[in-house]
C-alpha cells in the first residue's frame, strides 16, 4: 500500500514561475456538469501564510472550485500552480501528497473510531496499528500543543462535541502534512463559544506558515479573520478584496449582485389577544434528565417571540412539544383557547388542525424526504387535505398547480416541481419548507432556526416572508442560535438556560452583552 | 456416567466437524461486510467451490490442486459480485442472490455434464482427500483421565482445513482490529468517504475485502467436498451459508465472538443429528426441523433481548459515490 507520508511537492510537472508569494494560484479552471458551467474561467491567487475568504452564495461554484483544487473533481480547462510550479492534482492523494488538507462541512470521520484512529486514517506511520499510534500519538501531540488544538485521544468520535470532531479534522490534515488548510463552512455547526476558539486556532495556523483557505456565508466572520477576500457568483470570482478596505454591505452586494437590506424593517402592528399560552411545561428526556422545568409564557397575534439560547439548552424539546411531536408530562398549553393535558392526545396532526405550523430546525431529519420530489415535500403533512386527494388518491394535477405558485411566490430555486428536494441548495430548501408551512394558513407559526445553512440572499427573503406573514397577525415563535437574528426580527425576547427561562426583556431594549450573559446562565433578570 | 461422558465427547467430535465450514464463511462475511459489502453469496460461492475442489481433485489426484482451484473459482464469484456492486453500484442483496442461484444451478448441469452421476461427481480415494492428522504423543496422553480423551477425541484427529479454521479466526482478529489494512477496511465499511478524503481509493479497498472473503469461502467449500466429504453432492452446502451469516451478526461482526456463535451452532446441529428419533423423557421426539431452525430463532431471540442490539457497519449496502 501506497505511503503518503509527507511526500512534498515533488510532484510538479511544468515550472512557469508566477508569483513566488503565493502559495496557490488557480488559472481559468473551468468546469462543467453536463449543461451546467460550475465554474467559468476562474482566477483565483492566495499569498503564503494568510487566511483567504472566498463568500458566495450557494451554488456560486465555491465548492466546486475547493472539490478542484483538493482533487476530487477534474477541471475541463485551467491550471493550477502551488508554490510558482504547475501541478495535476487529480485525486485526493495526490493534493494530501502535495500538502493540501480540506475540512468538509460534513465531517468525514468515522463516528465509531477513536479520536486518534480518525486522526491517523490515511497516514498510520506503519503497517501495524500499534507501532503506527506512538509515532502518530507523538506527532498529534506536539501539533495539537502547538496550535491549541484540544483533543481526548482516546474518545470515540459519536461521543464528542462537533467543535472537537472539527479540531480533530485539522489535525488529521496537519497529521498528513497540510501546509494548505482548505475550510468549507467551517462554523455552521459551531456555537459562538466554538466559532472564537477554532479562529484562535486558525490565526495561531496563520503565524505558522500555513496558508487557509475559508469558505463561509456569514460576512461578519470573513471581517473578524480573513486578509483577503474572493466574491463568487455564478460561477465565476466577481471581485478580489483586501478585507480591511471593503465591508459586510460590499461583499453582500457583490455575492447578490444587487444592493441587499442586511437590516429589516419590521411592521409596527399592535398586538392582539394571546393564541398560545404555555403553563409549567417540565419535560423529562429519554435518559431522566429534566430537559424544561416550569416553562411558562405567551403568545400574541402579531407578535415575534424570539427564544434565545447556546444550542441544547431546552430549546429543540419545547418545538418538539409545541408542534406535537413529544408527548406533553407536565403543565399546560393552550392553543387557540383548546387547553391540552400532560398525556392527552396530542400529535402533530392534531397540532395542525389546531392552526399550528412548524419549521423545524432540522430541515434534513424533520422538514423535507430529501429524495422527494418538490411537489411531494410541497404537501408533506398536509397530505390529507381534500385539495390534494380524490378519495383515497392523490389527485397529482392538483398538486402540481399548487407547487407551481408556490415555488413561484416563495422563490424556490430552480422553479421546478419535479426536482428531487435533496438535490436544492439549503436556502431554496428552507424556503420551500416555509413556503408549504406559511400556505398551510397558520395562525401560530413555530420557527426553529430558520438560517441554518442559509445564504444571504435567502435569508434576506426568508425574513421578509416571517414578517409579511407577522402583518397577517399571524403569532409567531422564533428559535434561533443566531443572536442577531433574534433581536432583529422579534419583539420579545426570552432566554433558555439548561431547560428554564432566565429572563425576559423587549427587543428595543435588548444589547446583546446582556443577552450573552443572560444566554451564559450569568445573569438572572 | 461413563457413557453420558462418551455421548458428550462425541457431540463436541462432530461440533467441530460441522463448525468448520460456518467458521470459514463467517470470517468471509467479517472481511465482507466489515468493508461495506453485504455477503448474502457465501453459501453460493461456497457450493462453487465444492464443486470445483472435488472435480479438480477427481481430475488431477490431488487435493493440493483441488484446494487452490476452490479457492480460484470462489474468488472468481467475488469478483463478479464486487463488479455488479463496486464498480457498478448495482444491489448487493440481489448480485449475492444471484451468485448463489447460478451456483446452484451449474454446479448440478457441470456435475451432470461432466460424470453422468446425477449431479454428484465420483468418490475421492482417501489419499485424495485432506485426512485426519494425529497428534503426536497421543498414546501417552490417551492415559490422562478426562483431559487425555477430550484432547484424543475432541482436539486431535481433524483434517488440516479444520484447524486452519481456527488459524482463519485468528488471522482476521489480527488483520481487521491491528494492522493498517484493517483499519482503513472497518473505516470503508462505516464511512467510505473519510476513507476517501484520506487519500485511499474505496473500491480498491472493497474489493481486496471480498477477495479475501472468496478465499476463505474457497477454503469452506473444500472442506465439504473433499475434506470432511468424499466428493461432491447436490445442494451439499445446505444453507451453511445462511446460517454462517446468522452466527456472523449473532457474533456482532467481531471475529472472535462469531466463532463462538459457530461453535454453538455446530453444537445444536450435531445434537440434532444425535436426538433423531430418540425419545426424550417429558418432551418426546423432537422433529428434526426443530433443530434445524435452531440456530435462526436463537439469533433473532438472543440479539432482540439478551445480548444487545447488534450494529451492522454504518455504510453496509450503500455503494459508494463520490456525488453523495
Amino acid at each position: 500500500m501506497k505511503n503518503n507520508e509527507n511526500k512534498g511537492g515533488n510532484e510538479a510537472i511544468a515550472s512557469l514561475p508566477s508569483s513566488t508569494e503565493s502559495a496557490i494560484e488557480l488559472k481559468n479552471i473551468t468546469k462543467r456538469f453536463g449543461h451546467v458551467v460550475a465554474n467559468s474561467d476562474v482566477n483565483l491567487k492566495v499569498r503564503t501564510g494568510t487566511i483567504h475568504g472566498i463568500v458566495g452564495e450557494n451554488g456560486a461554484g465555491k465548492s466546486t472550485l475547493m472539490n478542484i483544487l483538493f482533487g476530487l473533481y477534474k477541471p475541463d480547462s485551467g491550471m493550477i500552480f502551488l508554490n510558482g510550479q504547475a501541478v495535476d492534482v487529480n485525486s485526493p492523494e495526490k493534493s494530501i501528497a502535495l500538502g493540501i488538507g480540506m475540512v468538509h462541512q460534513h465531517f468525514m470521520l468515522v463516528p465509531t473510531f477513536t479520536v486518534l484512529e480518525n486522526a491517523m486514517l490515511g497516514n498510520e506511520g506503519s503497517m501495524l496499528l500499534r507501532s503506527g499510534e506512538e509515532v502518530v500519538l507523538d506527532r498529534l501531540k506536539g501539533l495539537s500543543n502547538n496550535y491549541g488544538l484540544d483533543v481526548d485521544f482516546e474518545a470515540i468520535i459519536l461521543d464528542t462535541p462537533v467543535g472537537m470532531q472539527q479540531r480533530v479534522e485539522i489535525l488529521k490534515a496537519l497529521n498528513r502534512g497540510a501546509k494548505i488548510l482548505i475550510l468549507d463552512e467551517p462554523t455552521g455547526v459551531l456555537t459562538p463559544q466554538e466559532t472564537i476558539g477554532l479562529f484562535d486556532i486558525l490565526r495561531s495556523l496563520r503565524e505558522q506558515g500555513v496558508t487557509i483557505i475559508l469558505i463561509t456565508h456569514k460576512l461578519k466572520e470573513i471581517m473578524s479573520i480573513t486578509d483577503t477576500v474572493s466574491v463568487m457568483r455564478g460561477g465565476k470570482v466577481v471581485a478580489d478584496f483586501s478585507t480591511e478596505k471593503t465591508s459586510p454591505e460590499e461583499l453582500a452586494e457583490n455575492m447578490v449582485g444587487r444592493k441587499v437590506l442586511l437590516s429589516i424593517k419590521k411592521p409596527t402592528l399592535k398586538v392582539g389577544k394571546p393564541v398560545l399560552e404555555v403553563k409549567n411545561v417540565s419535560h423529562e428526556s429519554k435518559d431522566g434528565v429534566l430537559v424544561l422545568k416550569n416553562i411558562s409564557f405567551d403568545l400574541k397575534e402579531g407578535e415575534i417571540l424570539g427564544i434565545a439560547g447556546v444550542a441544547g439548552n431546552g430549546q429543540s424539546e419545547l418545538l418538539d412539544i409545541l408542534s406535537g411531536i413529544e408527548t406533553l408530562q407536565r403543565g399546560q398549553i393552550t392553543v387557540n383557547d383548546k387547553t391540552i393535558l400532560p398525556f392527552q392526545d396530542w400529535n402533530s396532526k392534531k397540532a395542525r388542525e389546531f392552526g399550528v405550523a412548524h419549521v423545524p430546525e432540522d430541515r434534513h431529519k424533520r422538514g423535507l424526504v430529501l429524495p422527494f420530489h418538490n411537489y411531494e415535500n410541497s404537501i408533506l403533512g398536509y397530505h390529507r387535505n381534500k385539495n390534494y386527494s380524490s378519495g383515497f388518491l392523490m389527485d397529482k394535477r392538483k398538486i402540481l398547480n399548487f407547487v407551481d405558485d408556490l415555488v413561484e411566490n416563495f422563490d424556490v430555486r430552480p422553479r421546478s416541481s419535479s426536482i428531487s428536494s435533496g438535490k436544492l441548495s439549503g436556502g431554496n430548501q428552507q424556503k420551500l419548507v416555509l413556503a408549504r408551512e406559511i400556505e398551510s394558513n397558520p395562525n401560530i407559526l413555530l420557527v426553529g432556526q430558520p438560517t441554518r445553512g442559509v445564504d444571504i440572499g435567502a435569508i434576506e427573503r426568508i425574513y421578509e416572508d416571517l414578517m409579511k406573514l407577522k402583518s397577517k397577525g399571524t403569532a409567531i415563535l422564533l428559535v434561533s442560535v443566531e443572536l442577531d437574528e433574534i433581536m432583529s426580527l422579534s419583539d420579545r425576547i426570552v432566554v433558555m438556560n439548561q431547560g428554564t427561562i432566565v429572563g425576559e426583556t423587549n427587543s428595543s431594549n435588548a444589547t446583546e452583552l446582556d443577552l450573552g450573559k443572560m444566554m451564559s446562565g450569568l445573569e438572572q433578570v | 456416567m461413563l457413557e453420558s461422558f462418551q455421548i458428550i465427547i462425541s457431540l463436541l467430535d462432530s461440533t467441530i466437524r460441522i463448525a468448520t465450514p460456518l467458521i470459514f464463511c463467517a470470517m468471509a462475511g467479517i472481511f465482507s461486510e466489515r468493508s461495506g459489502i453485504i455477503d448474502i453469496g457465501l453459501e453460493g460461492k461456497m457450493l462453487l467451490s465444492a464443486f470445483v475442489a472435488a472435480t479438480a481433485t477427481f481430475l488431477t489426484g490431488s487435493p493440493i490442486f483441488g484446494l487452490f482451484a476452490a479457492i480460484l473459482v470462489s474468488c472468481s464469484a467475488s469478483l463478479i459480485h464486487g463488479f455488479a456492486c463496486i464498480t457498478n453500484k448495482g444491489d448487493q442483496v440481489i448480485s449475492g442472490l444471484a451468485i448463489n442461484i447460478l451456483a446452484s444451478g451449474l454446479t448440478i448441469t457441470l456435475g451432470i455434464a461432466l460424470f453422468s452421476r446425477g449431479g454428484q461427481t465420483p468418490p475421492l480415494a482417501s489419499e485424495q482427500r485432506f485426512m485426519p492428522i494425529d497428534f503426536l504423543f497421543l498414546d501417552q496422553l490417551s492415559f490422562v483421565p478426562v483431559f487425555g480423551e477430550l484432547f484424543v477425541e475432541v482436539i486431535s484427529g481433524h483434517n488440516i482445513l479444520v484447524y486452519l479454521s481456527v488459524l482463519a479466526v485468528f488471522f482476521t482478529y489480527y488483520v481487521i482490529f491491528k494492522t493498517r489494512f484493517g483499519l482503513r477496511l472497518r473505516a470503508v465499511g462505516e464511512k467510505p468517504e473519510a476513507v476517501d478524503t484520506a487519500g485511499i481509493s474505496v473500491t480498491k479497498m472493497r474489493y481486496q475485502s471480498i477477495l479475501i472473503a472468496g478465499m476463505l469461502c474457497g477454503l469452506a467449500g473444500a472442506y465439504l467436498s473433499i475434506a470432511h466429504g468424499a466428493g461432491f453432492g447436490r445442494e451439499m452446502s445446505a444453507g451453511k451459508g445462511y446460517i454462517a451469516l446468522a452466527a456472523m451478526i449473532f457474533g456482532k461482526w467481531n471475529p472472535i465472538p462469531t466463532l463462538l456463535a459457530c461453535l454453538l451452532f455446530g453444537f445444536l446441529e450435531a445434537l440434532g443429528v444425535r436426538l433423531e428419533g430418540v425419545e426424550l423423557i417429558w418432551i418426546g421426539e423432537v422433529p428434526v426441523q426443530v433443530m434445524q431452525a435452531l440456530p435462526y430463532v436463537l439469533t433473532v431471540v438472543l440479539l432482540a433481548g439478551f445480548i444487545g442490539k447488534a450494529r451492522a457497519p454504518g455504510a453496509i449496502g450503500v455503494p459508494y459515490s463520490k456525488e453523495g
